[in-house]
């Protein structure tokens, strides 16, 4: 668990991109300086988040206190394993999507960028909130700020199709957010405290089984919604609508990573592995993951929409992290959060593919994808690298986040958990390896002049996959997310330290 | 100085009652001084209600009795932490709508024999609801109340082609809850000889088993209910908000429903109790699940109606639903969730009758059908401030309406109400449906002329109070803890539970 010390570390990390909107809303003329203050603002983010990151491989968890939100509920951030585990993922990934928007965004003569600029920042701001919450009421708080500022994001293109879309999203993460307060007022009562602690605080207190089952079942609607978790999925598929850097960074990594990371501080922070096993909760949402992962990859092959297979298979990916939570053994924790950082430099990657080749080709339908790896075959190399990566074959990273998966399937005594992973591989294979075929060997009709996509949009898809590929050589490399995940797993599990 | 001190508790009524009359008299030497006037006054009136909520949260409550005068012969004049923040919440938002309303009433009152006693009457109003609020004495709230009450009639009737027949309408039936509450008050003073609160308190046990006392209690609460439009005697409210020019309208949603709140809350929580008197006669459950009532049909027809000023209107019968809600929990928390909410809704409600006072006068109109993205392009601080209304209203954490719905929602699973958590829930949803309808209209609808809308911003004196009641629920709700621990808690504790 560690010793906590008062830092403001913790509330700079939020707060740096919140600083940068007026900033990029005072600078809507010049274009330059308004992408520059993001560009500082996500570079200054993630410098901070990495400073915290020695304190915490020693055990020390950075915390910065705040006034009391309501009496007897402080604004509490913490900066423990978990939260700089997946604060390091949203806010290095942010890094790159920048640079990507930057290509993307005027190589479709965007309008309102601004405000999409601002939104961004806003949405990162309480991605971190959601990752460093000390209590349940502060993660609900950023929680529901998250949800609004997306949705500016969601309904960008302002098309009847956006804003049903937007709408849409609104209906389910609203109704989501209503559930985690009600949960969290029904906690604040019954239990008396909010803080999220390794190995749950409910676990020691006198409620009902009754009450129990209705807090889970809130919290996991609550945070169910955000994580994709089948059937509360409608709302992803429909809002890839809005401009592919949002799908990339949101609806890959920080809003649905928000969610899966809500599945884990849920399980591992509030009820905690024992009441977990005792109520049969793992056995719950080890059903729903295992309908999910299934269920998606199927859907997957039936789109022919780039982007929408992506989300299908982004639904699928995101129950692997929860049901590594549900089979509640360490290894298959430490594969949860591994996953949560994995997939994001993997799925990142093949959002980025799909938009670059959006912007340059004008195509986003796979069918149409013949040829264009001899067009585009820096992008196309990466989007196969992150192929691989997400059919979980050595040695991309998505291969270390499962084998510890895997192996957590066998040490909970669950080897259907194991089969359902290797076999949703095999299906992750087959919907993303034709698109590689197609790219590479077959033959496309392209207007003459047609190449690669700008730099900006192909440095960073280059760096994600490359990153993916280091990841999976070396998982422990620069961010130590290997140890981190580890540690984490021991605090939930009680074991030793790191 | 120690004059004001030791007579601060009358002198809002004092300052303000003459000053209603004064302004006529000012105007015909200058017609720009009945502005001024009103603004001095309601300034002065906040300028007390700060001094006086301090005194009594140092002190703990003030008596002070009128002409020096001690009860049961005089009328007694009490501050205590209720009356005090309820009283700082009125001139508050009375003052910034007063100084929002130069502009709204030069354009729909056009002629100078409206605007003068605009501004007469709504001081006269503010006084009404100061003194129904800090007295003592229910005979003397009976008299403020139809103070209040006359010249709000008045305040509607002055609106367009429709507003007359809106205004007798809200006149006869608040006539006749004011005659529920006299005929209450009536029942009470023959059972207990008394109209002053604290001695109705101390002898309302001994005859509480009384059945008069029952429907004398009864009859305040209808009359009550009618007055703060508790479903279903909300009739009279949709058109006399709708139909009252944006500046009556400005005033009165946001205060005149709250006034009625206060007494209610006054009567249950202070003088009769909700403790084991009312077990035979269960009012608050009525009053909450009236309420409960209330706030899905506000919500719902709020989603049916075309014209903003309208939709705010049914979202109010919604909202004092939130405040009956918090009276039907009945306990510490509930009742910390109404208060709160009186003022977080006042706060809000003012905020969105202003914005649509100015989309009124830049625009000419409200109706939600033709608002597009031209209305955000020449009102940035405007349609950037109702965003932050809405969201408050839907309950967007950390502002303002969030923690009404906080405080409610913990009051009820204190009494493991269900029904009225889910109803506290469900209704965030519902203003999510009616408040992004008008968000989605603003920001995203292109306008039909292309060509840039020139930037027609409001003067300055329409978006100031605006920016300031935007920033408000941001603080509000931020502050939340300090006012519920610093003056609810006491409210709470002072409360006969």
């Amino acid at each position: 668990m560690g010793t906590t010390f008062a830092s403001p570390l913790p509330l700079l990390a939020v707060a740096v991109s919140l600083a940068a909107v007026p900033a990029i809303l005072l600078s809507a003329k010049n274009r330059n300086l308004r992408e520059f203050w993001t560009l500082a603002a996500s570079l200054a983010k993630f410098a901070v988040v990495l400073s915290l990151l020695p304190a915490v491989l020693d055990g020390r968890l950075a915390e910065t206190r705040l006034f009391e939100l309501a009496p007897g509920v402080r604004l509490a951030l913490k900066a423990d394993a978990a939260g700089v585990f997946f604060a390091l993922v949203a806010s290095g990934l942010w890094i790159l999507t920048s640079v990507y928007n930057i290509g993307y965004m005027r190589g479709l003569r965007e309008r309102k960028q601004t405000r999409y600029y601002a939104s961004f920042a806003v949405c990162l701001s309480s991605t971190v909130g959601v990752a460093f919450a000390a209590n349940l009421l502060t993660f609900v708080l950023f929680y529901e700020i998250l949800t609004v500022a997306t949705y500016p994001l969601v309904v960008h293109k302002e098309s009847a199709e956006a804003i049903r879309a937007g709408r849409k999203y609104l209906a389910y993460t609203l109704s989501a957010g209503v559930l985690l307060i009600a949960a969290t007022a029904m906690i604040w009562l019954t239990a008396g405290r909010l803080e999220f602690v390794p190995g749950g605080f409910l676990s020691g207190s006198s409620l009902s089984a009754g009450t129990l089952k209705a807090l889970f079942l809130l919290l996991l609607g609550g945070v169910g919604v955000k994580a994709s978790i089948m059937p509360l999925h409608g709302w992803l598929p429909t809002a890839m609508v809005a401009p592919t850097p949002v799908s990339a960074l949101l609806h890959a990594v920080a809003v649905v990573k928000s969610g899966v990371f809500g599945v884990v501080r849920v399980t591992g922070f509030v009820f905690g592995p024992r009441l977990m096993a005792d109520m049969e909760f793992d056995t719950l949402l080890a059903g729903f993951a295992a309908a999910t992962i299934l269920t998606a990859s199927l859907l997957a092959f039936r789109e022919d929409n780039l982007k929408r297979r992506l989300a299908y298979s982004t639904v699928g990916h995101l129950s692997y992290i929860v049901l590594g939570m549900a089979l509640v053994a360490p290894a298959a924790a430490a594969g949860s959060l591994l996953h949560l950082a994995f997939h994001a430099t993997l799925k990142i990657t093949l959002f980025f593919c799909a938009g670059a080749i959006y912007v340059n080709l004008h195509k986003d339908k796979v069918s149409e994808l013949d040829g264009v790896g001899r067009i585009m075959p820096w992008t196309m190399a990466a989007f196969t690298l992150g192929a691989i990566g997400l059919a979980g074959i050595p040695p991309l990273n998505g291969f270390v986040s499962k084998w510890s998966l895997g192996l957590g399937a066998l040490q909970a005594g669950r080897p259907t958990a194991l089969a359902l992973l290797v076999l949703s591989g095999i299906l992750n294979a087959g919907y993303f390896f034709p698109i590689v075929r197609r790219a590479f060997f077959k033959k496309g009709a392209f207007p003459p002049g047609a190449r690669e996509a700008a730099p900006t949009m192909v440095a960073p898809l280059v760096v994600t996959a490359g990153l993916s590929l280091a990841l999976g050589l070396y998982p422990d490399l620069f961010f130590r997310f290997y140890r981190l995940a580890s540690a984490v797993a021991a605090s939930v599990f009680g074991g030793p330290g790191p | 100085m120690t004059w004001i001190w030791t007579n601060a508790p009358a002198l809002p009524v004092v300052l303000l009652l003459p000053a209603a009359i004064i302004i006529p008299l000012a105007a015909l030497i200058d017609r720009r001084l009945a502005r001024a006037l009103a603004l001095a006054a309601s300034l002065a009136a906040v300028a007390l209600g700060i001094l006086n909520l301090v005194r009594v949260l140092a002190d703990g409550p003030v008596r002070y009795f009128m002409g020096g005068w001690p009860p049961p012969i005089g009328i007694e004049y009490v501050l205590d932490p209720l009356s005090a923040f309820v009283i700082l919440v009125v001139n508050a938002i009375g003052f910034l709508v007063l100084l929002h309303a130069g502009t709204p009433v030069a354009r729909e009152l056009p002629e100078a024999g409206q605007q003068v006693p605009y501004y007469a009457v709504a001081v006269l109003m503010l006084c009404g609801f100061n003194g129904i609020v800090v007295t003592g004495d229910f005979f003397n709230l009976y008299v403020w109340l139809e103070i209040s009450s006359l010249s709000l009639y008045g305040l509607i009737a002055v609106g367009g082609r429709k507003a007359p027949v809106a205004a007798f309408r809200y006149l006869i039936l608040g006539t006749i809850g004011a005659c529920f509450y006299l005929l209450g008050l009536g029942f009470l003073f023959t059972m207990t000889g008394t109209l002053n609160m604290a001695d109705l308190k101390a002898i309302l046990p001994a005859v509480s088993a009384e059945p008069a006392v029952a429907v004398g209690l009864g009859l305040i609460v209808a009359g009550m209910g009618l007055k703060m439009a508790l479903f279903p005697l909300h009739g009279w409210l949709p058109d006399a908000y709708t139909y009252a020019p944006s500046a009556s309208s400005a005033l009165i949603a946001p205060l005149g429903t709250k006034v009625g709140a206060y007494v209610l809350i006054r009567i249950l929580f202070f003088v009769f109790g909700v403790g084991a008197a009312a077990k035979a006669f269960p009012l608050t459950t009525v009053v909450g699940w009236l309420a409960a009532g209330g706030i899905l049909y506000g919500s719902v027809m709020a989603m049916a109606q075309r014209e903003l000023k309208r939709m705010l209107a049914y979202s109010s019968i919604a909202q004092v639903g939130y405040i009956g809600l918090g009276i039907g929990l009945a306990n510490p928390l509930g009742l910390i969730g109404a208060i709160l909410h009186v003022m977080n809704h006042a706060a809000m409600k003012g905020l969105l009758f202003l914005v649509a006072g100015n989309f009124r006068t830049v625009l000419g109109h409200s109706d939600i059908a033709r608002l597009d993205g031209s209305a955000r392009r020449r009102m940035p601080w405007t349609t950037a401030a109702f965003a932050v209304g809405a969201l408050s209203m839907i309950g967007i954490p950390p502002l303002a309406g969030f923690f009404s719905k906080w405080y409610l929602a913990l009051g009820a699973v204190a009494r493991k109400q269900w029904v009225f958590l889910a109803v506290i829930l469900v209704s965030s949803l519902l203003n999510a449906v009616y408040f992004f309808r008008v968000l989605e209209r603003v920001y995203l609808v292109k306008p039909d002329a292309e060509e840039d809308a020139p930037r027609t911003e409001v003067t300055a004196s329409m978006r100031i109070p605006v920016l300031i009641l935007a920033a408000a629920l941001v603080l509000l709700g931020v502050l939340n803890a300090a006012i519920v621990k610093g003056v609810l808690a006491k409210v709470a504790a002072a409360a006969l539970f």
